[in-house]
């Protein structure tokens, strides 16, 4: 009953939207900070010339088409048309902060080469060594799954015996108290042991992202009220039983601050690890290009390392929130 | 009449304790919790433990629930000592302690997944919900009940295991006093249509008399029996009966409250 209730308000409220939905006056303006940059782009003579110039303005111009488009046509109700309208001023910022960087670079020349790039720099980047860029993309996603899935696995398993079991705990909370702290990057000179570097790097992702999954799941099972094992007790569980259906579970929320946790570390060593020496990977990109000065290449891959960090941070907020169905509604 | 769950008809439990002690270690000290408890009670009955707050009731149901051991004497079930914890008898807390990951229907199937007997008998989890009324709530999490209906949950997951002793830990604590009236009746139209034995730790005076056949009076720590009351009006009893009124001044007196009430 509260279900129809509910969604008789948002549809008075949807309507109501698309009451005054007869202009999206922020895609508007989107339109035409659009196309004011490529009208930089394109009319104003460069101090600066670079590649893939024209192709830069073509999007730039695709985009306040599009914008335009956008607002000619009417949205009703929820669903990406509000998402849409939300997105407008930054779709506004973007144009502009497009515009003014195409002046203060290419046009105007006062960010100096190789340090600066105008927009179509990048882009150039994309255009002409996607092949290169495609390949470490790969590599370092082939490194940091294998790796980051190898530390989350082991470091569960652990986690789980050390909340566990007193005398796994006896002998393993020292242990992990000594070397949980320890940088992973500060293992680098440890890994000569290793046949090639490409196991010196999985060790290193899994270390970094196993250590906050150990403590994590050993605190989430040492904190489980003794009332929900009295109670599976009496139920007739079995130890293992406990372990698999009371323990793990009751200890899932920790577990996934863990693997949070274990993520973000696993990216602060991906692109350190990819610098020992690697033939591929983002990591050994940056190092490469920016020997070579190549600083367009270093802003080119940073920019897909930040969105495959945020992609992977986002896929795992997505995970947590089916296993963890239960918590809605408690937090 | 036999549980409309069950393929045999249940069976109740006699418990016994015999001159049964038991002390907690402290730092320095042991402390003593109950000493020379002597009780028989008969399959099938409805048996109310009162005492003052504090006073080692609840360890004694965790002991005939096998979650504690005695110091000294014995706990029988059937004449045999109890060494842990057992399907046959089932412990429902005050707090209904339900697991919160898992759907009120899986909570209720939890004892027969952890006997194995699940993919059997899944028809049991529906009749147990059935029983308590909340046959409609079996997809709903914990966190979406009252606490009415979350303490029926718990009485649903124990009695889908055909438990031959129900031991109840003050029950109904928890609940507004409305609910609760409507949880009394409910347990003892469940306990008359099952016919397991029960043993309920309650300091409820009265809902002891409307409930139990017998109602024992347990002394301050370390717990003694000081006196024992056999309730014989016949179900359904008035709350306003005189014979258990005089009977509530009887027990209100054994718990020290004689001039005041």
């Amino acid at each position: 009953m509260a279900e129809i209730v509910g969604s008789g308000l948002t549809d008075s409220r949807a309507d109501a939207a698309a009451g005054r939905a007869g202009i999206w006056r922020d895609g508007w303006i989107a339109s035409l900070a659009w196309l004011a940059a490529a009208a930089i782009t394109i009319g104003l003579p460069d101090v600066i010339p670079w590649g893939s110039r024209d192709l830069f303005a073509g999007l730039l111009l695709g985009g306040a088409a599009l914008f335009a488009l956008l607002t000619a046509a009417t949205w009703r109700r929820g669903g990406p048309g509000e998402r849409l309208r939300h997105a407008g001023p930054w779709f506004i910022a973007l144009g502009v902060w497009l515009a003014l960087w195409e002046l203060s670079t290419a046009k105007l020349g006062w960010l100096p080469k190789p340090f600066f790039s105008p927009p179509q720099g990048l882009l150039h980047v994309y255009v002409t060594d996607w092949q290169r860029l495609g390949i470490c993309v790969l590599y370092t996603l082939r490194l940091w799954s294998i790796g980051f899935a190898a530390g989350v696995a082991v470091g569960f398993v652990i986690g789980v015996g050390l909340g566990w079991s007193k005398r796994f705990a006896y002998w393993g909370m020292p242990v992990l108290k000594l070397i949980g702290p320890v940088p992973a990057s500060a293992w680098i000179p440890c890994t000569f042991f290793f046949p090639t570097t490409f196991h010196a790097s999985l060790f290193l992702v899994g270390l970094a992202s196993g250590i906050p999954v150990i403590i994590l799941t050993a605190a989430g099972v040492q904190q489980v009220s003794r009332a929900f094992y009295d109670v599976a007790r009496t139920l007739g569980a079995t130890e293992r039983f406990l372990v698999l259906k009371v323990a793990i579970p009751a200890a899932l929320p920790n577990v996934f601050v863990g693997l949070f946790m274990g993520l973000y570390a696993s990216f602060a060593v991906l692109v350190v690890a990819e610098m020992l020496g690697a033939k591929y990977g983002l990591g050994w990109y940056l190092q490469f290009q920016t020997a070579y000065s190549a600083y367009v290449n270093v802003y080119a891959a940073l920019i897909i390392i930040a969105l495959l960090c945020a992609g992977l941070v986002k896929l795992l907020f997505m995970v947590r929130d089916h296993v963890l169905d239960w918590q809605k509604g408690i937090l | 009449m036999a549980l409309p769950l069950a393929a045999a008809p249940a069976r109740a439990m006699a418990l016994g304790f015999s001159d049964v002690s038991l002390g907690f270690a402290l730092k320095d000290r042991l402390l003593p919790v109950l000493e020379g408890i002597d009780l028989a009670i008969a399959p099938g009955a409805f048996v109310a433990l009162l005492g003052p707050s504090g006073c080692g009731k609840s360890t004694l149901l965790r002991l005939a629930a096998g979650l504690e051991r005695p110091t000294r004497g014995q706990v029988l079930e059937d004449g045999r000592p109890i060494t842990g914890p057992d399907p046959r008898r089932i412990l429902v807390f005050q707090d209904p302690t339900l697991f919160p990951w898992r759907s009120v229907w899986k909570n209720v199937a939890f004892g027969l997944e952890a006997r194995g007997l699940l993919p059997a008998e899944k028809g049991r989890v529906d009749a147990a919900l059935a029983l308590v009324q909340l046959g409609g709530f079996a997809e709903a999490h914990p966190h979406q009940l009252s606490g009415g209906m979350a303490q029926r949950v718990a009485l649903a997951r124990a009695l889908v295991n055909d438990p031959e002793l129900l031991l109840l830990d003050e029950p109904f604590g928890r609940l507004d006093s409305l609910t609760r009236l409507t949880m009394q009746t409910e347990l003892l139209a469940l306990w008359r249509k099952v016919g397991f034995t029960a043993l309920m730790v309650t300091h409820d005076v009265e809902e002891a008399l409307l409930l139990a056949d017998r109602v024992i009076v347990l002394s301050d720590r370390p717990a003694r029996i000081v006196a024992e009351v056999t309730v014989q009006k016949p179900h359904p009893r008035r709350r306003d009966d005189a014979e258990l009124i005089a009977q509530r001044r009887f027990i209100l007196e054994k718990l020290g409250f004689g001039a005041e009430v």
